[in-house]
């Protein structure tokens, strides 16, 4: 991937994606950030650390993930083509390895032993706890405890790797108030600690770093459209809470103008209610901000106070989304739609039936929107899903919204 | 006890309040209270009993949903207000309302970016003004994030003061010193807010690693909440800042803050 992993047009040198991104942290962190954008430049360079990366993503993670045929969903649906990336089948069960690995392994470059990471379905803290084991880091993982309620696998899987999961009883007690503690935690420690940084959002340089990492996954998926497929697809879905996912899958097709990019947001109870986590496609809510960071689109009341979000998946309900995202979506590059829970939980369904497998309830999103969209396209036409996680954590969850008896 | 400062305001008001506290030889002190605390009157009074026991200045709490440079008891006092329905605009009509009722020293808004960008830069800068504030301090905005922010506080005379923390390079250092306006605003520790029981031993050594960049007016702030400590604080810059262990008091009313409060003015004479 060394050949993809620079930066094509933005961010800019302060962190810019057109008119988001940048760093609006408390001075503390001011140095700490300086020194993290000249240590990931340094690694990148460094072809022992990109080769390191690489082997382990191959050796341990378990890449290249497969892309797979949904045969019989697409044969129903009785439009276009649907292909899932599957994320799903990396270690520990999501995409979010891929960025964890890459910044673990920043952190041991810079000689940082304590690490700290937010969670909120717990992917990312899995990710961290099982990258710290691997390198024999201290892991420290921050979880709102409404989350740890409702992803109690994941909680116990990030203690047996050996983690400390902190429960944050603040605000809306999800991954908002996470990332306040885990930032808060590393202004006091920011010395001898690396904050691992879960998606493509805080201050410059996360969204890059988290970017880079991420973008395996569309530089595999394009390469493997092309070799198993011959073409690329019409169009590109992926759920996006932060957008880790999302960006790691459309930064490889950014260039390719013929590809549709769909992002799709969490739509709750419906974006009526108010009560979703739908940045863009409510604008009475949903509008530039600065949160955690980043200045890019945010959930908030007038007065310019973070609204509490909801959604049925832990790791789509936060208040802000990833600066790339709003500057793709300004510059009409990616689309953003949403899915509701209940879309949401359909698809989980409809997946589980008709393809044997279980996606994560985030990903259901991206597969709810493959489900409207399909129909509505030719039959040779191509959607490439990216299915970021796998729903075996969302069990409990399911077993709550539909009952038993599915 | 104060030098009167009433026709002054902004940057000019904060460099008289810094020159009255060294005709006497002593530090000024700069207690924070946030607007809405446990209520919006008791808010009120505590500040207006704090100015009766001749504290120089004031940075006047505005609170946010997600105060990440915050300690507990901070977060846990704004999150008060918040439930008390405490906006941007009751902030700056607090302020309004104690400059009628008499309260003539400098006050500084303490407050996060996003409900400054959610009320409008401009708008805010001017309001703030016509309030009777004199300066800004935003926990969460760096000077290179700072332009219009700046712009618009030099349009009115208000005071722009940037942070500078142990971790800060001599390059940081350069950079905030000469950005900002007011004073500079030494965090005297690495963490949130929030009352400690000592001072870091590195305290003496990063106050004057910053005195060597700049004559500015250097203000404390972060883990003082002691007498003795204030007394130290003095000692070593112009200024410093309590907030949590008023805070604190504040839950037991005007009364317990302005008696710490004067305990801690005390200890510099």
């Amino acid at each position: 991937m060394s050949d993809h992993s620079m930066p094509a047009q933005v961010p800019d040198a302060r962190g810019y994606y057109g008119e988001y991104g940048g760093r609006f942290v408390p001075e503390t962190l001011m140095p700490a950030l300086d020194e993290l954008t000249e240590s990931f430049q340094s690694a990148l360079a460094d072809p022992d650390f990109m080769g390191r990366y690489e082997h382990l993503q191959a050796t341990y993670v378990g890449r290249p993930t497969p892309i797979t045929y949904a045969a019989q969903l697409s044969k129903t649906l009785g439009g276009a083509q649907i292909y899932l990336k599957r994320e799903d089948l990396a270690h520990t069960g999501a995409h979010k390895i891929n960025n964890a690995l890459g910044q673990a392994l920043l952190a041991e470059r810079m000689g940082k032993r304590r690490v700290i990471a937010e969670t909120g379905a717990g992917q990312h803290g899995v990710a961290s706890a099982t990258a710290a084991a691997l390198l024999g880091l201290d892991c420290h993982v921050y979880m709102g405890s409404v989350d740890i309620a409702r992803q109690r696998p994941n909680v116990f899987r990030m203690k047996l790797l050996g983690a400390e999961v902190i429960p944050v009883e603040s605000g809306s007690k999800t991954l908002k108030d996470a990332i306040n503690e885990a930032i808060r935690d590393w202004v006091a420690n920011v010395e001898d600690t690396f904050y691992l940084l879960g998606s493509a959002l805080g201050p410059h340089p996360y969204p890059l770093i988290v970017r880079t990492f991420q973008s395996v996954i569309g530089i595999e998926a394009r390469q493997q459209m092309l070799d198993e497929v011959g073409q690329l697809p019409d169009v590109c879905i992926a759920c996006v809470g932060g957008g880790s996912n999302a960006i790691g899958l459309f930064h490889a097709f950014r260039d390719d103008d013929a590809v549709d990019l769909i992002g799709v947001e969490a739509g709750g109870l419906g974006i009526p209610s108010g009560e979703h986590a739908a940045r863009f496609a409510d604008p009475n809510l949903g509008r530039p901000g600065v949160l955690h960071g980043t200045r890019s689109f945010v959930l908030q009341d007038a007065d310019g106070q973070i609204r509490e979000t909801h959604s049925v998946s832990a790791g789509l309900d936060y208040a802000s989304v990833g600066p790339e995202h709003a500057y793709l979506r300004d510059m009409e590059r990616a689309f953003y739609t949403t899915a509701t829970d209940e879309e949401a939980l359909a698809a989980f369904q409809t997946l589980c039936r008709q393809e044997g497998i279980i996606p994560a309830l985030e990903s259901s999103h991206a597969v709810a929107e493959a489900i409207k969209r399909a129909p509505t396209m030719p039959k040779d036409a191509i959607i490439l899903v990216n299915l970021s996680g796998r729903g075996d954590k969302d069990l409990d969850t399911v077993i709550h919204e539909i009952g038993e008896d599915a | 006890m104060n030098e009167p400062v009433t026709t002054l305001q902004g940057t000019a008001a904060l460099a008289a309040m810094f020159e009255g506290a060294k005709a006497h030889d002593r530090a000024a002190f700069l207690p924070y209270f946030p607007i809405g605390y446990p209520t919006y009157d008791d808010s009120l009074a505590a500040i207006e009993a704090m100015a009766a026991e001749g504290v120089d200045g004031f940075e006047i709490g505005i609170p946010f949903s997600d105060p990440l440079a915050d300690g507990p008891t901070i977060q846990a006092a704004t999150q008060v207000a918040l439930e008390n329905g405490i906006t941007v605009r009751r902030c700056l009509e607090a302020v309004r309302t104690l400059r009628a009722r008499g309260v003539r020293q400098p006050m500084l808004l303490m407050g996060y970016l996003n409900p400054i960008l959610a009320y409008g830069v401009e708008a805010y800068v001017r309001d703030a003004h016509a309030a009777g504030a004199d300066g800004l301090i935003v926990p969460d905005l760096p000077p290179e994030e700072a332009a219009q922010v700046k712009s618009a506080c030099e349009k009115v005379g208000l005071a722009l003061v940037f942070l500078l923390a142990p971790t800060s390079t001599e390059a940081r250092i350069k950079l905030v010193t000469a950005q900002a306006t007011g004073f500079v605003y030494l965090v005297s520790v690495m963490g949130t807010t929030g009352a400690r029981d000592h001072l870091p031993e590195t305290l003496p050594g990063f106050v004057a690693r910053v005195r060597a960049q700049t004559d500015k007016p250097l203000v404390l702030g972060f883990g003082i909440g002691r007498p003795e400590q204030a007394r130290q604080a003095g000692e070593l810059v112009d200024g410093f800042i309590v907030g949590s262990a008023l805070v604190r008091e504040g839950a037991h009313g005007a009364e317990a803050v302005r008696a710490l409060a004067a305990s801690l003015r005390r200890a510099l004479d």
